[in-house]
């Protein structure tokens, strides 16, 4: 596929997703290169010496992000991404472990002063635990907060609303009560591979196999 | 009597003080929006600081999950709202790099050129903030004015001195008048350069602003690199790294300019650093203004780009790409990317995952101020309380995007 579109040019994958897959040997669990991103998912309790193997022998230097992914059919149900870049090489991979709720990441504190607030990110609205990282705090959500909001079963209006009490001289955390409810619409075209029902048509679908 | 007297505080007398807490924000004019830091102070030299963000979490991403490509995309103004055009930047290449979808050169100049006004406009609110945050009150008004000028044109191209959500995937939302482009460049040189070099003449060299901000913050170019620095942060740390030289997007590759960088990696340099970037900026947006094509500036692929009224008026096709795109909105192919812009504040990426539906599965945003702002317990150690501003306003930080 020739390459059309505008976004930001790094320097040539050819090679690298071989020579890396190769120098991180039984740690890659597998890889993939599409769209122009390298990807690697390594074995979770390895990801500290897959880093520290990258940083130290193939020159990325800087761990620019680390993002969470939920993916609740799966049997492990998170994602979590880490995106490198090497200054030297000019050049961007990204490293992947899969866990879920219970299991912990093994932290890259150690490798990357600013991995902490990174990991307490991920922590903090996907519930992943890191061990090892000394300040496992939330970072984002309220003081208090119950839950981790970006997973997908996490509703988008929560469960609480506060608002200021004139009463109590305070503000009030109450359940959400939404006047009208949250309406999400259903845009995807039922020509176009989606294999819901349609209100109303359940009957025919019945008939049919009869 | 004896001189022969053991040092003694003229207020406490024996007594012995210990470390104290106090909070910095999140109420404060010098922290930026909502920042609330948490400070051990021994007398007045920090001892630790414990910046508690999230204050002003909107939880954008998990938004962004719940809509259409083209309706995330105003999010992105609001993320950083001192500079919008440039995070809209990021978003629309991620999805055109998954699309791989080609844009009109016009709309390319168009990008480039309104990126780097938001860059101009970016760096006269922080460098003004900075100026004021150390103990300067008339530069910040003048270059406010300059700043002022560019939301004027803003205003001019997109309808919103703000908002503009005017990048699209595929281009640009409308084309610019003709008047516009020759009034940016008139500006530059007429009214811009003057009052901007006029306000920086009483900075750069001032004694105040030198003694508050040369040697304050000192990182080493290790420390950069570790702590995940981009931007001018990693410029003044005499690293040349800038994604529009290195990773040139849109039609960077075609630009000259020069990356400034600091020879001391200290709250100075950073300041110097973001005055040079203006006048790279300037030589980007007279290059765009010189070479730009006349053409479309947007894709002419009716699956993504919305059709033009008059079209419409014509064309069945038009009309039922129209409605699809207003309801549906464009299908992404399954994939994931991860897109980095050089915004005025660092670097700018956007991760994300597709699954082939009208929506994102997932959009992770790379705000720059995190990394930054993480580094200000190893950046203040040692200074001063006062310090501590100046170290924030050199981090140019703003919390829509921090926070998200």
């Amino acid at each position: 596929m020739t390459i059309v579109h505008s976004a930001p040019k790094f320097a040539s994958n050819e090679g690298v997703r071989d020579a890396l897959t190769a120098a991180l040997g039984d740690i890659v669990v597998s890889s993939k290169e599409e769209h122009g991103e390298i990807v690697i998912t390594v074995k979770r309790d390895e990801i500290e010496n897959a880093l520290k193997l990258l940083r130290d022998d193939h020159e990325y230097q800087q761990l620019m992000e680390i993002a969470g992914v939920d993916y609740p059919d799966r049997a492990e149900r998170f994602e979590v991404v880490y995106m490198l870049l090497s200054l030297t090489k000019n050049h961007r991979i990204m490293v992947k472990v899969n866990t879920d709720e219970a299991k912990p990441v093994p932290t890259v504190t150690t490798l990357w002063p600013n991995a902490g607030w990174l990991e307490r990110e991920v922590f903090d609205l996907y519930g992943v635990t890191y061990a090892g990282n000394p300040d496992l705090r939330r970072i984002l959500t309220d003081y208090g907060f119950e839950g981790h909001p970006f997973r997908k079963d996490f509703p988008l209006t929560g469960y609480t609303e506060l608002r200021y009490s004139e009463e109590e001289k305070r503000v009030v955390y109450e359940p959400v009560e939404l006047a009208q409810d949250l309406r999400q619409f259903d845009f995807l075209s039922p020509w176009e591979g989606s294999d819901y029902v349609l209100p109303g048509d359940e009957k025919a679908q019945e008939e049919g196999k009869k | 009597m004896s001189n022969m007297q053991l040092e003694q505080s003229p207020t406490t007398g024996d007594e012995v003080i210990t470390n104290y807490t106090i909070n910095f924000g999140p109420q404060h004019p010098a922290a930026h929006g909502v920042l609330r830091m948490v400070m051990e102070l021994d007398g007045e030299v920090i001892e630790r600081i414990d910046p508690h963000v999230g204050l002003l979490h909107r939880g954008t991403e998990k938004l962004i999950e719940n809509k259409t490509y083209l309706q995330a995309l105003p999010y992105f103004d609001r993320l950083d709202y001192v500079s919008p055009l440039c995070q809209e930047h990021s978003y629309v290449l991620a999805i055109e790099k998954l699309l791989n979808l080609e844009v009109p050169e016009r709309a390319q100049y168009l990008r480039v050129l309104f990126a780097e006004l938001t860059r101009i406009s970016n760096h006269m609110l922080n460098m003004g903030a900075h100026i004021l945050d150390v103990g300067a009150f008339t530069p910040n008004l003048w270059i406010m004015d300059l700043r002022e000028d560019c939301m004027n044109f803003f205003e001019r191209a997109s309808g919103a001195r703000m908002h503009s959500a005017w990048f699209r995937p595929g281009g640009v939302h409308q084309d610019v008048p003709e008047k516009l482009l020759v009034d940016i460049g008139e500006w530059l040189d007429g009214r811009f350069f003057p009052l901007f070099e006029d306000a920086m003449s009483l900075i750069m060299d001032n004694r105040i602003f030198k003694q508050r901000n040369v040697d304050i913050a000192v990182v080493s170019r290790e420390d950069a690199i570790a702590w995940g620095f981009s931007g001018p942060m990693i410029r003044a740390a005499g690293i040349p790294w800038d994604l529009r030289k290195s990773q040139p997007y849109d039609v960077y590759d075609r630009m000259e300019f020069d990356i400034p960088v600091g020879t001391n990696s200290d709250c100075y340099d950073r300041f110097m650093v973001r005055v040079k970037e203006i006048y790279e900026s300037a030589k980007i947006i007279k290059q765009c203004l010189r070479d730009m094509p006349e053409g479309p500036v947007a894709s002419g692929d009716g699956k993504v780009s919305p059709p033009k009224r008059g079209e419409m008026k014509q064309s069945m096709e038009a009309l039922i790409h129209h409605f699809k795109l207003y309801t549906e909105g464009f299908h992404v192919p399954a994939g994931e990317v991860y897109v980095a812009t050089e915004s005025p504040k660092g670097e700018f990426g956007v991760y994300l995952v597709s699954d082939g539906t009208n929506k994102p599965y997932r959009c992770k945003i790379r705000p720059t101020a995190f990394s930054h702002l993480q580094a200000m317990d190893m950046m203040s150690k040692g200074h001063m309380l006062p310090d501590a501003t100046a170290i924030l306003g050199a981090i140019d930080v703003v919390f829509g995007e921090c926070d998200r």
